[in-house]
């Protein structure tokens, strides 16, 4: 297991948003996790990424406790994520929000910025050509000196996929890839993360709402409800599953 | 009339230099800090005191020379910042403001009122003004070449610090935090990196404005003067833009200064009240830009790597 969730517990006032939660993420997998509006999935994400503290339980990544890291130090253990509605970077560039990405920057020092400022160019060269390629991927170069927040919200999602490939991580956590996509871009959305997941062998850990998106992108899936994980299975045990329906109308005879 | 223009620069270029300072904090890091003001005003007590003879009437007898007691005047608001910085920089936006302010009025008092350290509000007299038994005709022409260059110098200086790899981060961390961690950046420490180096350069324009002036006191430190007025300055220029900042800095300052030509043609008892309409004055400026023009005379810049270009 890549990542290994062990009886996670989250209480925010009264309500416990997380409750005994426990399951793993297989490496090279593009595992789902679904459940019914406030089941606790972007809370998860948010334990997992160091934004919350758990109140018990652990979160292991490659065999190692993380538990307690903040979301930086997690970021440079090979796990980054992105969040539900797109942020990131708004008011830059496409170009220089994919600049910030790469690690081990000796310009991102205040003092090297006026010591060693030729070694600096050569690696902003390199990590912009590597930029431009990712951008190229994506069939978005010529979007490279708009402002992020102009960008449709298709080309957004795409842009934090381009962000994460300028990072290199082993596992990626995605908080709605179908939030702000429009239907006609889905697919296209999904078809990268595939691809991504079998080139580059990143792990995928996606968290969505909507049931077609995750359907046809994910295996296998991980359901939870109230907090706590329900079941987990491929996509066709998952739809035929009476308790995921249960749990899915429920909701909504609640609405 | 020329060494009225002269003196008008001088100053302009103190303020612009404290504005710049506070750019670099709210415009491309966004520290809202509603305390630049007690930086400015650290800096220039620190130029005083550094360099004052020894005297009875405050602490003194350092016996630093200009300009080497500008970097003590640089070191001392830094360090003070740095220390605000661990509780300060735990919130963020207008709880940050309201923390700085407060931080403000303390320093102002401490200032005011201990006697020993500052002379209270009889201030600090015969401060070192360089070079000036040479040229006191000259003056302010002299004086504006030291603050104008170091004016151009500062400017030059943020616009490297902003477009390196780091200022890069800074601006990232100002436009979405979480992301940035998300992006494996420490964000506390670049704040903090950003807060210390601020309030030192507002330190720096305030050890500027004792060698100019001579003589300092508390009052030349009211939070109109000491901050609202550097905040109007980058508000009006755009904030996040260090080129609208000097704009917005040299037409403020000239609003400022101009309307004190227009209280000397009040008669008697109405020229106390002017000075109140000049105050009054400059809050309309505040109003006009933010309903008109929120992101300033030429808004925010937008940043384009230069690596980009060579290809």
């Amino acid at each position: 297991m890549l990542l290994e969730i062990e009886k996670a517990n989250k209480r925010f006032g009264g309500i416990q948003a997380v409750r005994d939660c426990s399951f793993g993420v297989e490496k090279g997998s593009i595992t789902g996790l679904i459940g019914p509006n406030g089941a606790g999935k972007t809370t998860l994400f948010n334990l997992v990424t160091g934004f919350h503290p758990l109140d018990s339980g652990r979160v292991y990544f490659k065999g190692e406790d993380i538990t307690e890291l903040p979301p930086n130090e997690i970021f440079h253990k090979g796990l980054f994520r992105t969040f539900q509605i797109v942020r990131g970077y708004e008011d830059m560039t496409v170009l220089e929000s994919l600049l910030i990405m790469p690690t081990q920057q000796l310009g991102e020092n205040f003092w090297n910025i006026w010591t060693k400022g030729s070694k600096i160019e050569e690696q902003e060269k390199k990590f912009t050509k590597k930029a431009i390629e990712v951008l190229e991927f994506f069939e978005m170069a010529d979007r490279k000196e708009e402002l992020a927040r102009n960008l449709p919200g298709g080309e957004k999602k795409l842009l934090d996929l381009g962000r994460m490939m300028m990072a290199d991580p082993e596992l990626v956590l995605l908080d709605e890839p179908g939030a702000g996509v429009p239907p006609s871009l889905q697919q296209k959305v999904n078809n990268y993360i595939k691809r991504i997941s079998d080139d580059k062998n990143v792990t995928f850990f996606v968290v969505e709402h909507d049931m077609n998106v995750i359907m046809n992108l994910c295996d296998p899936i991980i359901v939870v409800v109230e907090g706590t994980n329900l079941t987990s299975g491929s996509p066709e045990e998952i739809k035929s599953n009476q308790e995921v329906i249960e749990a899915y109308l429920g909701e909504e005879e609640r609405v | 009339m020329l060494s009225y223009i002269a003196s008008y620069l001088v100053m302009a270029s103190i303020y612009g230099i404290i504005a710049l300072a506070l750019n670099f904090q709210w415009g491309f890091s966004g520290l809202m800090n509603f305390g630049i003001g007690a930086s400015y005003m650290l800096g220039a007590y620190s130029a005083a005191l550094l360099s004052s003879a020894p005297t009875a009437e405050h602490l003194g007898g350092f016996g630093v020379p200009f300009p080497l007691d500008l970097v003590g005047a640089a070191i001392i608001p830094g360090f003070i910042a740095f220390l605000i910085g661990f509780p300060a920089l735990k919130l963020k936006g207008g709880p940050f403001a309201i923390a700085t302010l407060a931080i403000h009025e303390i320093i102002y008092l401490i200032v005011h009122n201990e006697m020993w350290l500052t002379n209270g509000v009889w201030g600090i007299r015969d401060i070192s003004r360089p070079l000036y038994s040479q040229m006191p005709q000259q003056y302010d022409f002299f004086y504006l070449l030291i603050a104008g260059g170091m004016l151009i110098g500062f400017y030059f200086f943020f616009q490297k610090a902003v477009r390196s790899p780091w200022g890069r981060v800074i601006r990232g961390i100002k436009v979405d935090e979480d992301m940035a961690l998300m992006s494996g950046k420490y964000a506390w420490s670049y704040k903090m990196q950003s807060f210390v180096l601020g309030s030192a350069i507002a330190g720096i324009a305030g050890g500027l404005f004792v060698h100019y002036t001579g003589f300092v006191s508390p009052t030349n430190f009211t939070p109109l003067m000491a901050t609202f007025i550097v905040w109007l300055m980058v508000m009006v220029g755009g904030s996040g833009n260090n080129r609208g900042v000097l704009v917005g800095t040299f037409f403020v300052w000239g609003v400022w200064t101009g309307s004190e030509f227009l209280t000397d043609f009040f008669p008697g008892s109405m020229e106390t009240r002017a000075g109140f309409m000049r105050m009054f004055l400059m809050g309309i400026i505040l109003l006009i830009v933010i309903i008109t023009r929120p992101q300033g005379i030429f808004g925010k810049e937008k940043i384009i790597p230069k690596y980009l270009r060579s290809e």
